[in-house]
């Protein structure tokens, strides 16, 4: 489990590419670094889900980058917030 | 119904559903139940929500930290649906919701989106470019000083924007106050106003 306010990065990782995959991971923030807002609650897996596979229920955050981290375009302070899956975060 | 007006895909859906009754899955009471609470959902849902909360500052505590409790303390059928949560909009920062990876969309609370929620051009400039897309399309400015916090809607949550309530109408009531609300104020790309 993650607590509020982690330094976390999201995996660098692509399963699309080596088999078909649902993801909920945006690309844009793979290999990002942000920080855990708050555990948000736990919810079957939807990569197994998608898959008709039995599903355990994985912890749910929502994460906070800095727009500028990802993007170029100007307002530094602007942010994304995102919900990530626990087993996609990495402690930074 | 004549089969020249039954398409392939009523054909199935009927199937369907006489499948999932026969299975004991879902029963047709229970469809009908959804039917109905599905053509209910509709912005002015989230707008007497967002009204209430501008006059009952403990409804709008309970609203940002359990909106699918406030939706059905005003009566709006939750259950099984995703779980609510809601963001507010302050003099600091300002939510505009997108959802990159397909269309998702507090439905239970705003009805449908519009036709270009789902568009990969407001998907891809949501996230890449909020404020140039905010500006150029909506006529909404965020002030330099005022942080966008894009909110990327990619799970089992759907979120929901609790907009500032306009100057000039301190003294109006929920029913007022409810009319001015859109549903473009609730995600984040326009603001109230009178």
């Amino acid at each position: 489990m993650f607590a509020s306010g982690t330094r976390v990065r999201v995996k660098d990782a692509w399963p699309e590419r080596q088999a078909p995959a649902h993801i909920r991971t945006p690309w844009y923030v793979r290999g990002i670094e942000g920080e855990v807002v708050r555990h948000l609650g736990d919810f079957a897996n939807p990569e197994d889900l998608a898959f008709a596979r039995p599903a355990a229920k994985v912890p749910l955050y929502h994460v906070r980058f800095r727009k500028d981290r990802i993007w170029p375009e100007k307002q530094p302070e602007d942010e994304i917030l995102i919900e990530i899956f626990g087993h996609w975060l990495e402690q930074a | 119904m004549s089969d020249l007006l039954e398409t392939d895909g009523e054909r199935l859906l009927t199937a369907v559903r006489a499948l999932l009754e026969r299975k004991g899955v879902v029963s047709a009471a229970e469809i009908a139940e959804r039917r109905v609470a599905t053509d209910n959902a509709s912005p002015g849902q989230g707008a007497k929500m967002v009204a209430k909360a501008w006059v009952d500052p403990n409804y709008r505590a309970l609203m940002l930290s359990d909106g699918t409790k406030a939706a059905e303390h005003l009566g709006i059928p939750m259950l099984g649906m995703p779980p609510l949560g809601v963001l507010e909009n302050t003099a600091e920062v300002h939510n505009l919701v997108v959802c990159t990876l397909c269309s998702c969309y507090p439905r239970a609370v705003l009805g449908y989106p519009p036709f270009w929620y789902k568009s990969a051009a407001y998907r891809a400039r949501a996230v890449r470019d909020p404020r140039e897309l905010l500006a150029s399309e909506w006529k909404t400015i965020v002030p330099d000083n005022v942080k966008v916090r894009v909110v990327d809607s990619t799970a089992d949550y759907r979120w929901m924007v609790l907009p500032m309530q306009p100057a000039g109408t301190q003294d109006w009531d929920e029913a007022r106050l409810a009319s001015i609300v859109r549903d473009g104020d609730m995600i984040g790309v326009t603001i109230p106003s009178v």
